[in-house]
């Protein structure tokens, strides 16, 4: 299978003989396929070079024109070579090593990998017109779907797995003093030397080794690059992460680090808060462009010099160099090094220049200025540099361009004091002026690391003596030596075509139609045009579109400015971002037993919790009839000690508190202070100064910061200690007529009678044996219950007791829906079930509970302004005329003139009535008891109801008072 | 993300807190005997918002779970005051 009928350099192997830096293993070598054919590299070698090697050329086709690509940059941003991999789309192919059965895909081949170019062009020409995106959005909008099904043939991505993965993705924090981004010779200086000062470092490198450019250097720069390992490796206090991306830089030094080739883990997010950073980001080589710009066999130099010194790969044949500085130099040496024919060294400090490169499938000549063509099957480039200077940014750093230097560049000088910018970023220099330079740049972000230290130390918190700053010597700064930058010519382009962005397929003349049309902004231009806004996220693209624009304008570099770089600076997978699930789950001491017992479970907020045991309208009829225990752990419980606790909850619950006798349990509701119903429980007074106060399980944690904030914010003075004690205590609910019965065979020291424990009251005691259990008389169900405290640790035995003491009377476990549908019968709201973000409390049926002649208490004033108003919702009963129907939950309730008058909030089938039951919000003219109203189903299916008392079942509540 | 240091802890992300609203003058509860509907809902709806110095109310849930006032440079995010709410122990 062939993608094109192109000139293969060569039958035989592009490997060459063992270079002096290369990085493969050639003793061991790995199969893999490309597009289903067996191929081999060696371990060390990226798809890229691998394929490479086995002389493929190329590599992918273009998103837009599905015009043939091969490598460039032979690095992580080669746009050429992003392959699908298995099932995994988008590989960086030319930065992700090769594994043993790798099964190594082409992208974007539709339709076919052996295309018909015409029909594809033919397309493109109608669909492809620079701001396509926005011409063909606008209307009509009938024909979206058809752009639609053409415009998904042309996404650059690979194919997704509809499979989910087993990929494992992790997180985790880091507090180093000093993140070193970038690996190269001053980043991998500025560690050591950070390290030597005491510091600890975290050193992250993009690729797979440390060294940068070093690697692919000659016999001085490996001398350097050993020496400089060697450092780094003696040195305990830094942290090496290759393969691995600070992705961006946040407030105070937040910088999230990808990391990648961890053993188990796909990526892993490193949450770092640094004390000083330092950016040692290097250069990008710049492509360039002019008409053939994007055939296969177009490198750049550091392309080049990759794939002959790390990989040991033979490029091309024949070359044509055209080189503007001395890496430019140093390919054409690297290539004659090792064989290749050079065929010309075009020289753009003397004025020398190409015209364009011709081929079909790849370069077979290059034209040059003048005329004269010649023949190759390798044009290589280096034409300049680009500063990567997103972190650098990030900080409050905005580049600006500088024409003698060819490129934006960042100014030290204004990054805040916690960022410093080392190395090729800043300017360019021998190794021994990188590496000083990294040195001194070390030195100082460990000094000022210190600094920062002592600085956070000295924060003066409450419960320490405020100190007086210790005077520290802070040693002097460190004087970083310049980097001088030399001369370089201005090469973006040389204006006859080619592509600016080959991720996006955004041509010369493109953007200069754009440009015409009015989009003569960068910012503008790269919305419209998509140029800078694929994979390579502008990092090669950017400077030329800026270049460009500029020329097509008159304006100059610096006045056209820049594209603002934002985070990340390495696409990040939403695995990583999302790591490991770290949401706890929370169970009951109880849980085993519920397991054992076939609980179908209920996810409560962070609780899990049993649903029902197979038969939720028979464990109904067994609270109605005999009795049932629930385990209702998850409710919210504070205990409270002081003497100002009535005061407290005065000021937090809507109704009064002062005469609650020690003994005694009352009904308590809580409201925001825009009125709005908060929460609700009971709470008891267990002694004189002692209450034990109760939440619903969803409020648990916002009405504990609720009180904290009331206590701490507006009443300091009071003396009130506020325990949360949730899972101190697994509370059992025991409910139905011999529930009396059952818990009197398990008490001590306790008498159950009505007249010496009667209903809302609250005794400890021991139960089962077990000392200290809170009981309450309540009757949530509107049973006779008890609902009982245990100490937690004994949860699970006091629940089997229960099981066993009352197997003659019938005892049933019941769980949360019978629970539903027990209260729902009597008429007892749920706060957020039957009360909305919007309903105050006159609205939740509450009228007799809200004591507006408190003086004060949260939202009194919406309150009684609401009261005032009336023509609020009610809460009310409502039962649909025929008994079999039950509405679903939120079924509109309408108006007679039909609009929406209400809604069902709660309905169920009642085991108790046999038929069916519901509560409902509704308007004030329709609330009248025995009135009819519609309610609408979602599927539109409209019944009638009657509205009736909210209290379905024992109006009177004679039940629970026995 | 920013650090933000409490008063009882020091300095911490500022994930660890729960923003709770402009305090001092700002935020303060009118009295609820005298307070008109306008006034109540500036309370709880108006917010000064400034481009500047803010007052800001935190609580430190994922810490101490102490309340504290701030002074937070809403540009900058320069803390220049904390203040433990109802002062110093
Ligand atoms: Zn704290």
């Amino acid at each position: 299978m062939t993608i094109l009928p192109i000139t293969r350099s060569t039958a035989t192997s592009g490997r060459l003989g063992p270079q002096p830096g290369e990085v493969i293993d050639r003793h061991r070598t790995l199969d893999f396929t490309w597009n289903g054919r067996v191929l081999q590299g060696h371990p060390g070698d990226t798809l890229a070079s691998a394929l490479t090697a086995a002389g493929e050329r190329v590599l992918s086709r273009s998103y837009k024109y599905h015009r043939p690509r091969g490598l460039s940059t032979a690095s992580y941003l080669d746009p050429g070579a992003l392959f699908q991999v298995g099932d995994e789309p988008n590989v960086r192919g030319a930065h992700r090593l090769l594994r043993e059965g790798d099964d190594v895909r082409s992208q974007n081949t539709w339709p076919s990998l052996a295309f018909d170019l015409k029909a594809v062009n033919g397309l493109a020409g109608r669909f492809l017109a620079p701001g396509f995106y926005y011409k063909t959005f606008i209307k009509p909008e009938r024909l979206w779907p058809s752009y639609e099904k053409v415009l998904r043939t042309f996404v650059h991505a690979g194919e997704i797995s509809p499979v989910p993965g087993t990929e494992v993705y992790d997180k985790r924090y880091a507090h180093p003093d000093v993140v070193v981004a970038g690996g190269g010779p001053a980043g991998m200086a500025a560690a050591v030397a950070a390290a030597r000062a005491g510091a600890s470092v975290l050193l992250v490198e993009e690729e797979h080794q440390l060294g940068g450019h070093l690697r692919w250097g000659g016999s001085a720069e490996l001398a350097a690059l050993r020496e400089l390992t060697a450092a780094v490796a003696a040195e305990p206090g830094i942290e090496v992460m290759t393969d691995s991306v600070a992705g961006a830089r946040f407030d105070d030094n937040w910088i999230p680090i990808v990391q990648r080739s961890l053993p188990g883990v796909a990526e892993r997010l490193v949450k770092a808060r640094a004390k000083t950073l330092v950016v040692a980001a290097g250069l990008i080589e710049r492509p360039y462009v002019f008409a053939g710009n994007d055939l296969p066999g177009v490198l750049l130099s550091t392309g080049v010099r990759r794939l002959v010194n790390l990989h040991a790969v033979r490029p091309g044949q024949r070359a044509v160099v055209l080189t503007a500085n001395p890496d430019g130099d140093a390919a054409a040496a690297d290539l004659a090094r090792v064989g290749v024919d050079v065929a010309a060294v075009i020289d753009a400090r003397r004025g020398e220049g190409i015209v364009a490169a011709h081929g079909r499938g790849g370069v077979q000549s290059v034209e040059l200025t003048g005329g004269r063509r010649v023949e190759a099957d390798l044009l290589v480039t280096a034409v300049g540099w680009t500063a990567p200077t997103s972190l650098l940014n990030q900080s409050g750093d905005d580049p600006v361009y500088d024409p003698r230097t060819a490129r934006f560049r960042p100014d030290p000088a204004r990054l805040p004091d916690n960022v410093l910018a080392a190395g090729g970023i800043v300017g360019e220099g021998s190794t021994d002026e990188l590496v000083a330079h990294g040195d001194a740049t070390g030195r100082e972000a460990a000094r000022r690391a210190a600094r920062v230290a002592r600085r956070l130390a000295a924060v003066p918190t409450a419960v320490t003596t405020p100190r007086p700053p210790v005077p520290q010597p802070d040693a002097a700064p460190v004087v970083v030596p310049e980097l001088v930058t030399p001369d370089h010519p201005e090469l973006f382009t040389n204006g006859t075509g080619g592509f600016v962005d080959q991720c996006e397929d955004v041509g010369l003349k493109e953007l200069r139609t754009a440009i015409r049309e009015g989009y003569d902004s960068v910012e503008l231009l790269k919305r419209y045009t998509t140029a800078t806004m694929g994979p390579t996220q502008g990092k090669l693209e950017t400077v030329n579109m800026v270049a460009v624009l500029a020329q097509a304008t008159g304006r100059t570099m610096a006045e056209t400015g820049t594209t603002t770089w934002r985070p990340m600076y390495a696409p990040v997978t939403l695995g990583a971002l999302a790591g490991r699930p770290s949401e706890p789950v929370r169970y009951s001491p109880m849980q085993p037993w519920h397991e054992r017992h076939g609980a179908v479970p209920l996810v409560a907020g962070q609780w899990i919790r049993p649903e029902h045991y197979g038969d939720p309208a028979a464990e109904v009829t067994a609270v109605r009839t005999r009795v049932g225990i629930i385990d209702v752990t998850p409710i919210g419980k504070l205990d409270l000690r002081g003497p100002d606790i009535p005061k407290l909850l005065e000021l937090l619950y809507v109704n009064k508190w002062q005469r609650l006798a020690v003994g005694r349990v009352r009904y308590g509701v809580m409201c925001a202070e825009d009125g709005v119903v908060l929460d609700d429980g009971v709470t008891g007074r267990l002694g004189e100064d002692h209450y034990l106060c109760s939440t619903t399980s969803s409020g648990a944690a916002t009405v504990w910061e609720w009180v904290e904030n009331w206590l701490q914010t507006a009443h300091p003075e009071w003396q009130v200690h506020v325990t949360p004690v949730t899972t101190a205590y697994a509370s059992i609910n025991v409910a139905g007529p011999h529930s009396r019965e059952l818990v009197g065979r398990l008490v001590e020291g306790l008498d159950l009678a009505s007249e010496a424990f009667g209903y809302m009251n609250v005794r400890s005691a021991t139960v089962a044996g077990v000392a200290d259990c809170v009981l309450w008389r309540i009757g949530f169900t509107g049973e006779l219950s008890y609902e009982i405290h245990v100490p937690a640790a004994y949860g699970l035995h006091v629940w089997e007791r229960l099981m066993a003491a009352g197997e003659d009377l019938g005892v049933t476990p019941f769980g949360v829906e019978a629970q539903r549908i027990l209260r729902l019968e009597k008429g007892h709201a749920i706060v957020g079930q039957d009360t909305d973000g919007l309903t105050q409390g006159f609205s939740a049926g509450l009228g007799d509970l809200i004591k507006l002649d408190k003086p004060d208490f949260a939202g009194k004033p919406e309150l009684a302004w609401q009261h005032e108003r009336g023509g609020h919702p009610r809460l009310v009963g409502l039962r649909p005329v025929d008994p079999t129907i039950v509405p679903p939950e939120a079924s509109q309730i309408l108006d007679r003139d039909g609009s929406i008058a209400g809604r069902i909030t709660s309905s169920r089938m009642s085991p108790t009535l046999g038929r069916a039951i519901c509560l409902g919000q509704l308007e004030p003219d329709l609330a009248e008891i025995g009135t009819r109203v519609t309610v609408r189903h979602p599927d539109g299916r409209d019944v009638v109801a009657e509205v009736t008392d909210p209290v379905h079942v024992d109006p009177e509540g004679a039940r629970q008072r026995v | 993300m920013m650090l933000l240091p409490c008063p009882w802890c020091g300095p911490r992300s500022a994930t660890e807190f729960r923003f709770c609203g402009e305090a001092g003058e700002a935020g303060a509860r009118p009295d609820p005997a005298t307070a008109t509907p306008e006034q109540w809902r500036r309370y709880l709806y108006l917010h000064a918002n400034p481009r500047g110095w803010s007052t800001e109310s935190w609580y430190h849930g994922s810490g101490c779970r102490r309340y504290f006032t701030a002074e937070r440079h809403t540009l900058t995010n320069e803390v220049r005051s904390t203040t433990a709410a109802g002062g110093a122990p």
